[in-house]
């Protein structure tokens, strides 16, 4: 890396300045001074309508169960990708992949497919009584559904690098299955599942057009904060819908960046 | 946080050693079934779901739903502004990513924290500063109406940009770590022997970072035409005119018209399913070449 000389590199940053500041920066300036139009008071006080933190505490809900469960069977799933090898392994890799690019508003819809009036788990939603489609249980399924790949593809790389034999010698010295786990492959992984942790985490807060058509967006039930933001705009209410966008975006944002930190921390003390 | 873009890009499918395939006991063996039973079914069977109800109506039934004018032009429209979102995201962020690797100059670090930023808003939130800012009533968007007659929003100026935004870091942080590997000394050996900047790209670092350009834009590609939250903020749902494919299945859904949106769902679908493969054949390609 070397000081631009000339003219030409001097014109290349100047041109991926000023994108980014059209793309990314000023749109952020634009949202913040609409929020504090009014003076920070009217900000904090369309936070702490009811209605705001019902909503806030739903998505924080939501996203930590999809949290828990894609560290589960995420850390399972990477575990049998990298140190087992059978058929089919290079299809399910790349299916891993789906979510990614599956549209938020399909990932819904399957949800109704499956659980809904002649959904092919209609007659286990009748005898059960629970409801999924249209309920919480449909809006999780998809939360989990959307951030599933981002453990997998955070702890497969690591679990690569460390080898297997770490846990080989554990097996060697008589440590069983799950103390090897918990001894050795845990602490190994430790980083790469924290940093998956809090993708999956920004991912599920953010969740917007797969809750909207599994929850059906039902004020004070179903209505996570992103489904709050479009229906406050839809009634024009700006600040509130402002607001609850930059905090969503803040949190987001902050749990990326503390992670990142972290771990760059713990590369630097090792 | 080289996040979503690389997580797929770095996956390699490394054979496990020759004495775990010897002994596999039972803890094994019931893993691995837990593994590929929570993928199947929260992953396959949910496909298998669309497309037994988008071929209720057999293939000519399909075919109907995907050619009703609304459903073609949707698709057309999502088609179009996700390729012209691809070749300008694609430009920009290998310019991006090359000024970041081979530049020192004030303010570098600040950017380069700024590209995950549309990775960690939530994409309705980014659809809501765009209109914020380049709506048809804000002071910007008000001037770029009235000098030079552009709408953006509820246009597709604005389905693109938003696209634009939430793909940004696919390509930049695909490109980085490779252009991070390829030494100076080459470009320097290029320039030296008379080779101009232009052709030092086109010989020397582009054949090194094609791989990695065409997953991180193959990839945008295909995120975007599923692309939902921004879109529906930016463009509002007119059909015909800035009606996306997803924006369709939507309304198609909430008029209770189950097999058109199931017809549109299964192209969406399809189109993303061979993406996918097509960006892991490349990766796998290129681990098997190095």
């Amino acid at each position: 890396m070397h000081s631009p000389k000339g003219w030409l590199p001097k014109l290349l940053i100047a041109v991926v300045v000023a994108y980014l500041s059209i793309l990314i920066l000023l749109p952020i300036a634009a949202i913040l001074q609409g929020a504090f139009a009014r003076g920070v008071e009217t900000f904090l006080n369309a936070l702490s309508e009811p209605q705001v933190i019902a909503a806030f505490r739903l998505s924080v809900t939501l996203a930590l169960v999809a949290v828990v469960v894609n560290a589960v069977f995420g850390t399972i799933i990477a575990w049998v990708m990298v140190r087992q090898d059978f058929w089919g392994k290079g299809f399910f890799n790349a299916l891993i992949d789906l979510p990614f690019v599956v549209s938020p508003v399909i990932t819904g819809y399957m949800v109704v497919l499956l659980f809904g009036r002649q959904g092919w788990f209609a007659p286990f939603v009748e005898a059960t009584g629970l409801k999924v489609a249209f309920a919480l249980p449909g809006m999780l399924l998809v939360t989990i559904f959307v951030s599933l790949p981002f453990t997998i593809r955070e702890v497969m790389p690591v679990l690569r690098e460390i080898g297997t034999e770490p846990e080989q010698a554990a097996h060697t010295l008589g440590a069983g299955g799950w103390r090897t786990f918990l001894r050795v492959t845990l602490p190994g992984i430790r980083w790469g599942l924290l940093y998956g942790i809090s993708l999956t985490l920004a991912r599920a807060l953010g969740e917007f057009g797969g809750v909207l058509v599994a929850g059906g967006g039902i004020s004070g039930q179903t209505e996570t904060a992103t489904l709050f933001i479009f229906a406050a705009l839809d009634e024009r209410q700006y600040i509130a819908a402002y607001a609850v966008a930059i905090v969503l975006a803040v949190v987001s944002f902050v749990v990326l960046i503390g992670m990142e930190i972290l771990r760059q921390r713990s590369q630097v003390t090792q | 946080m080289a996040v979503m873009a690389n997580t797929a890009a770095t996956t390699p499918l490394a054979a496990p050693t020759k004495a775990r395939r010897v002994s596999r006991p039972w803890g094994q063996w019931s893993l691995r079934a837990v593994a590929l039973i929570y993928l199947s079914v929260m992953l396959l069977l949910p496909l298998a779901a669309v497309l037994n109800d988008g071929l209720s109506g057999g293939l000519s039934g399909l075919w109907a739903d995907i050619t009703r004018p609304a459903a073609w032009a949707a698709l057309r429209l999502s088609l179009w502004t996700a390729a012209v979102m691809t070749v300008i995201n694609t430009i920009m962020g290998v310019l991006t990513a090359y000024v970041l690797v081979r530049y020192k100059f004030p303010g570098r670090s600040f950017l380069n924290a700024i590209i995950d930023i549309p990775f960690a808003i939530p994409t309705l939130v980014a659809g809501l500063m765009l209109v914020v800012l380049y709506g048809p009533q804000t002071a910007v968007g008000g001037f770029l109406k009235q000098q030079f007659g552009w709408q953006i929003i509820f246009a597709p100026p604005g389905i693109i940009l938003a696209l634009l935004f939430v793909s940004f870091p696919f390509v930049v942080r695909t490109v980085q770590p490779v252009l991070m590997e390829i030494d100076t000394d080459q470009e320097d050996a290029a320039a030296t022997l008379g080779a101009s900047g232009w052709r030092t790209f086109r010989r020397v670092l582009f054949p090194a970072i094609a791989p990695a350009v065409i997953s991180g834009a193959l990839l945008s590609f295909a995120r975007a035409l599923g692309e939902f939250g921004s879109i529906i903020v930016v463009a509002g749902n007119f059909p015909l005119r800035s009606q996306t494919a997803a924006v369709y299945v939507l309304s198609q859904i909430e008029s209770d018209n189950q097999r058109a949106a199931s017809a549109v769902s299964i192209v969406l679908l399809t189109l993303a399913f061979s993406l996918v493969f097509v960006v892991d054949f490349i990766q796998r390609r290129q681990e098997h070449d190095a």
